[in-house]
């Protein structure tokens, strides 16, 4: 129980925790070298890089993130437990840096979030890319969507990005929020190569199906680091099951 | 704070800045939208806060397939500079705890760059008005004494009529205040700047939430009374604002078919 404005304030904080190593690296003053910067917001998201790309054991979980809000779940208090925020750095090729993202971070540590992370990272030359979930309900279109076109995939670029997104641009009056946002706008206002790619679907919680989507997203990820794409859709689905059994309110 | 997103930092030296304040009906976003639209004014930088709530798009003002994939923030600064106008065009809401940093990081900026003069375009709660402001025009300005001096000549000619200070509880307590109940930060604006000696105008509607298209269109002809924006531009009145393609289903997605 906290007793005044201050103290939640300071509850509020975003941390940043780094494995031994990352650490030193940065209390002599440096930066991390970073080239390819892989965000994934959302548990589809971050499964489908689990399956596809950290699966092949050539990663190391080099940090965890902190944003404890009204919505932080028991089990992941303010001391940090909970694994809803991890860094992964691939061990061969170390300037390609993937976080996951599965908690909520508030609207006030968006930006406070997207700054100390792009603050430790040497930023030139520097790709950012962000897999994103969304729901269809919030994708706005002038014909009606019926249920069999969701799930989708769509674009938002910074200007400093010049290689070509893997699907369509992001149609108005549509825009994104979140996390993806924070990080889009940093990107663009810093001049940083940047692309998001958001996935509109019509299922709430984790699904293969919405999990593939993100699939053509790895002919350009596959430049700088290996992937498994032979892995089949079945695979995915593991990491479903897992929570289906909590909820069958809906089938 | 102010970012370029030029390779020549843009010069505001003696510029009018218009600004929206977030507020009921969103009409001084809306006005903006109309101004920035219109006048094809361009992107000289962006306003980089943690105070407002992110959020990304592509062009709202594009007029083509070749610029419609420009990625754009919550908060940006356009000029058209043979008018010597710049504009701040705030997106997003404000973040309830930084409301008052927002208008510190705001100050700062407008006197960092040397406006002449600040205009805030506003709205106020109709429902809230009391018996005298029911009557005549919903249209009300202030303007902080500095920018008033220079501006009492213009001011008898467009009879604009100064926003009333009413008793905040009517019956309990009769002292009459300055109230701007669903303005945002506008109140704050306006005091601060009457305290830090700003030339800054505020110029509102009174508006209830719902289509504000027309309220946004009334607010910017009554600007443009006063700062004839348009004055270079050959269209006749009232077809002469252009829209931009971003207003679209303001109202949600089309209708399903089969809920008919």
């Amino acid at each position: 129980p906290v007793s005044n404005k201050s103290e939640v304030f300071l509850l509020r904080t975003v941390h940043l925790h780094w494995n031994p190593e990352v650490s030193e690296l940065l209390r002599a003053g440096n930066k991390v070298q970073c080239s390819s910067f892989i965000l994934a917001v959302g548990h589809n998201a971050a499964s489908f890089l689990s399956v596809y790309i950290l699966a092949s054991a050539n990663w190391d979980a080099v940090g965890r993130g902190v944003a404890w809000n009204e919505r932080s779940r028991s089990g992941t208090g303010p001391s940090g437990e909970g694994s809803a925020c991890v860094f992964y750095r691939h061990k061969d090729e170390p300037a390609v840096l993937i976080c996951h993202v599965t908690c909520h971070i508030a609207e006030d540590q968006l930006f406070q979030w997207t700054e100390k992370v792009f603050g430790y990272l040497q930023t030139r030359g520097l790709t950012v890319t962000v897999l994103s979930d969304s729901s269809v309900a919030d994708y706005k279109t002038a014909d009606y969507l019926c249920s069999s076109s969701a799930p989708f995939l769509r674009s938002l670029r910074s200007s400093a990005f010049s290689d070509q997104p893997v699907c369509q641009s992001l149609e108005q009056p549509n825009i994104i929020t979140g996390l993806p946002a924070a990080v889009l706008n940093h990107c663009q206002v810093h001049s940083i190569a940047a692309v998001v790619y958001q996935c509109y679907s019509d299922v709430t919680g984790p699904d293969s199906i919405t999990m593939d989507k993100y699939k053509p997203v790895l002919t350009k990820l596959g430049r700088s680091i290996q992937v498994d794409s032979s892995r089949s859709t079945d695979v995915l689905r593991n990491f479903v099951r897992s929570s289906e059994i909590q909820s069958n309110l809906y089938i | 704070m102010f970012i370029s997103s030029q390779d020549s930092p843009a010069t505001f030296q003696g510029f009018t800045l218009v600004m929206p304040a977030v507020a009921v009906g969103n009409v001084g976003q809306l006005a903006v939208d109309l101004i920035v639209s219109t006048l094809n004014m361009r992107r000289v930088g962006y306003f980089h806060t943690d105070c407002l709530i992110p959020m990304a798009g592509n062009n709202p003002y594009a007029s083509g397939k070749a610029d419609a994939e420009e990625l754009h923030t919550p908060a940006e600064v356009y000029t058209a500079a043979e008018l010597k106008l710049a504009v701040l065009q705030i997106r997003a809401p404000i973040i309830q705890t930084r409301s008052k940093k927002f208008r510190q990081q705001l100050k700062s900026w407008i006197k960092a760059s040397g406006f002449s003069r600040t205009v805030v375009l506003s709205s106020s709660h109709a429902y809230q008005r009391d018996d005298q402001q029911l009557q005549g025009t919903s249209l009300r300005y202030l303007m902080t004494p500095s920018l008033l001096a220079a501006s009492a000549d213009a001011l008898k000619e467009l009879g604009w009529r100064e926003m009333e200070r009413i008793p905040a509880f009517p019956g309990v307590d009769a002292e009459p205040r300055l109230c701007i109940p669903g303005g945002g930060i506008t109140k704050g604006l306006y005091t601060d700047g009457c305290a830090e000696d700003l030339p800054l105008a505020v110029l509102l509607l009174f508006c209830s939430e719902g289509d504000n298209i027309p309220d946004a269109f009334a607010l910017v002809n009554h600007l443009n009374d006063w700062l004839h924006l348009l004055d270079g531009q050959s269209e006749e009145p009232k077809s002469k604002w252009k829209i931009p393609t971003s207003w679209s289903l303001l109202f949600g997605s089309g209708i399903p078919p089969a809920l008919f």
